[in-house]
């Protein structure tokens, strides 16, 4: 008995100071990360390059994926408006749900699980092939060069996305309650156009789709290089940037929102 | 400046409480080629690595070009590492990069060339290994050998003063192989450089090196010429020089007793 309960302990203390290295790795990583910004910033090309893999590359799976987001919106908006005879104001709902919440929200989860899990696993490739080690003995920092650049092209992708996938949403959302369900056109452009407020609604998204972006991409980086070099280890980190990406975002969806919220 | 551009002195290093050297001596003259044999598991890779300055010894230290590696700051390491090539084991090739661009990659990292020049420059080291056909080809489109040929003009690219290279012929037939031996001799000798080969390919090996350092158990257990190490009567270079698979490096991984460890299932 006594013998079982101290293997648990020693199996939770291990576990605990397993997770504080592992803390301090990622500390020591982000400080690392921002200090080789300034190489990486001085050659842009290699950011915009990766902005396109990690942006562009993923805008059909953000614009499909908001266009049905806009049209259930619609749907179901309507279908709860009608009882209290405030149809109208369909516009306003899709609209303010998709800035406040959805935008910045459901681009974060669907970039983590399409941009997020190439970049872990690329680097973790790039490390179990050695290419981080080649990097390294030919004098090139893998965190100048590799980490850094795709850090800043995840960052400057993300509120781009998300803006992308709001007006995406916006119009699935439009295209569902006027021409389908006959909402009136303006009544749907005007009450939005007077209800969504600039400062409140469009700068709160903003900001949450830019710390969504630092989350995420920090996430798939470090996740990445801190990889075993093995099939399994690889394989692991992919699964853990999709897991820990998404309970992050929704983490700090609700920090940020109880933060803009509070008067 | 001294006669060698590599020195190593009384140098100890392990980890996880496994002390895999255990105070070696080395030194590599200028211009030489020399191997540094041993068993799969005796350290090898990581000399390779204390010498890049990617580990840091417990005890002991290691000098390149009259500097202690270990003692050198980060920006004084990537001053040293731009003196050094490395051929890594598959060839650690980017895989997003074609073939040229991967050779461009140092010049383009530490060089402010134009492109034409680093143009001319990339094609005359592919052109030395002799795949300048394949210049726009995808690293992936490349099979072993090929691999290792451009990651040795990549290694090559800032003609450095040091090339190491890990396992340069693991997993290559008799014809790439013959063509990388012949390289590693060639680029030496034409670079004025010096070449560590880390390997357990005795026969190729003997054939072009100057020197050869056996390691065992974390210890220097036997050095000299091909010539010497191939007339020598020591058990452990005479058994891996011709392939033995018992002798002082056992065969077996130790295990207790065989006839115990097969009737312990029949007693129950």
């Amino acid at each position: 008995m006594l013998e079982r309960l101290t293997k648990l302990l020693q199996g939770i203390g291990n576990r605990t100071i397993e997770r504080m290295w592992r803390l301090g790795a990622a500390a020591r990583f982000s400080f690392y990360t921002l200090v080789y910004s300034g190489e990486s910033l001085r050659r842009p090309w290699l950011i915009v390059r990766e902005v396109y893999f990690t942006g562009v590359m993923s805008l059909i799976i953000i614009l499909v994926s908001a266009f049905f987001v806009g049209m259930v919106l619609a749907l179901q908006g309507y279908n709860t408006l009608q009882k209290y005879g405030s149809s109208d104001a369909i516009g306003v709902l899709v609209a303010l749900s998709l800035v406040r919440e959805l935008g910045p929200v459901v681009t974060a989860l669907l970039f983590a699980g399409r941009a997020g899990t190439a970049i872990t696993a690329e680097i973790g490739l790039m490390k179990a092939t050695e290419q981080l080690s080649a990097m390294e003995m030919m004098a090139v920092s893998p965190i100048a060069r590799v980490v850094a650049p795709r850090f800043w092209a995840g960052v400057i992708s993300m509120p781009i996305l998300a803006s992308l996938f709001s007006m995406t949403g916006v119009l699935g959302g439009y295209l569902v309650a006027v021409p389908l369900i006959g909402v009136d056109d303006g009544a749907f452009w005007s009450q939005m156009q007077a209800s969504v407020d600039f400062r409140e609604d469009i700068v709160n998204g903003f900001i949450k789709s830019c710390v969504f972006g630092v989350a995420c991409t920090f996430i798939a980086l470090f996740e990445g290089y801190d990889a075993p070099p093995t099939a399994e280890g690889v394989s692991r980190a992919t699964t853990r940037t999709v897991v820990i990406s998404s309970l992050a975002v929704l983490g700090l969806d609700f920090v940020l929102t109880s933060f803009m919220l509070s008067p | 400046m001294t006669d060698n551009i590599v020195e190593i002195d009384n140098l100890s290093f392990g980890f996880k409480g496994r002390l895999l050297h255990k105070g070696i001596n080395m030194s590599f003259p200028r211009g030489k080629v020399i191997a540094i044999m041993g068993g799969s598991g005796s350290g090898k890779t990581t000399l390779l690595r204390l010498i890049g300055g990617q580990l840091q010894p417990n005890h002991g230290q290691v000098r390149v070009d009259d500097e202690v590696v270990h003692k050198l700051d980060r920006s004084g390491i990537y001053h040293m590492r731009r003196k050094m090539g490395m051929l890594f084991q598959f060839g650690a090739l980017f895989t997003d990069l074609s073939v040229f661009d991967n050779v461009a990659f140092p010049m383009r990292e530490h060089t402010d060339l134009p492109e034409t020049m680093i143009r001319d420059l990339v094609m005359m080291k592919l052109n030395a290994v002799g795949l300048r056909g394949a210049h726009s080809l995808m690293s992936t489109e490349l099979s072993g050998g090929m691999s290792r040929r451009v990651a040795l003009a990549r290694a090559v690219a800032l003609d450095p003063a040091l090339i190491m290279y890990d396992e340069p012929f693991a997993g290559l037939d008799p014809i790439s192989m013959g063509v990388i031996v012949n390289l590693i001799r060639r680029l030496n000798d034409a670079l004025g450089a010096t070449s560590i080969v880390v390997t357990h390919d005795v026969h190729e090996t003997f054939l072009f090196v100057d020197y050869v350092y056996f390691i065992s158990e974390g210890v220097v257990v036997a050095e000299g010429t091909p010539k010497q190490l191939s007339k020598s009567d020591m058990p452990f270079v005479h058994q891996f020089v011709h392939g033995e698979a018992d002798g002082p490096v056992p065969f077996h991984y130790p295990a207790p007793d065989y006839r115990r460890d097969m009737l312990r299932g029949h007693d129950a």
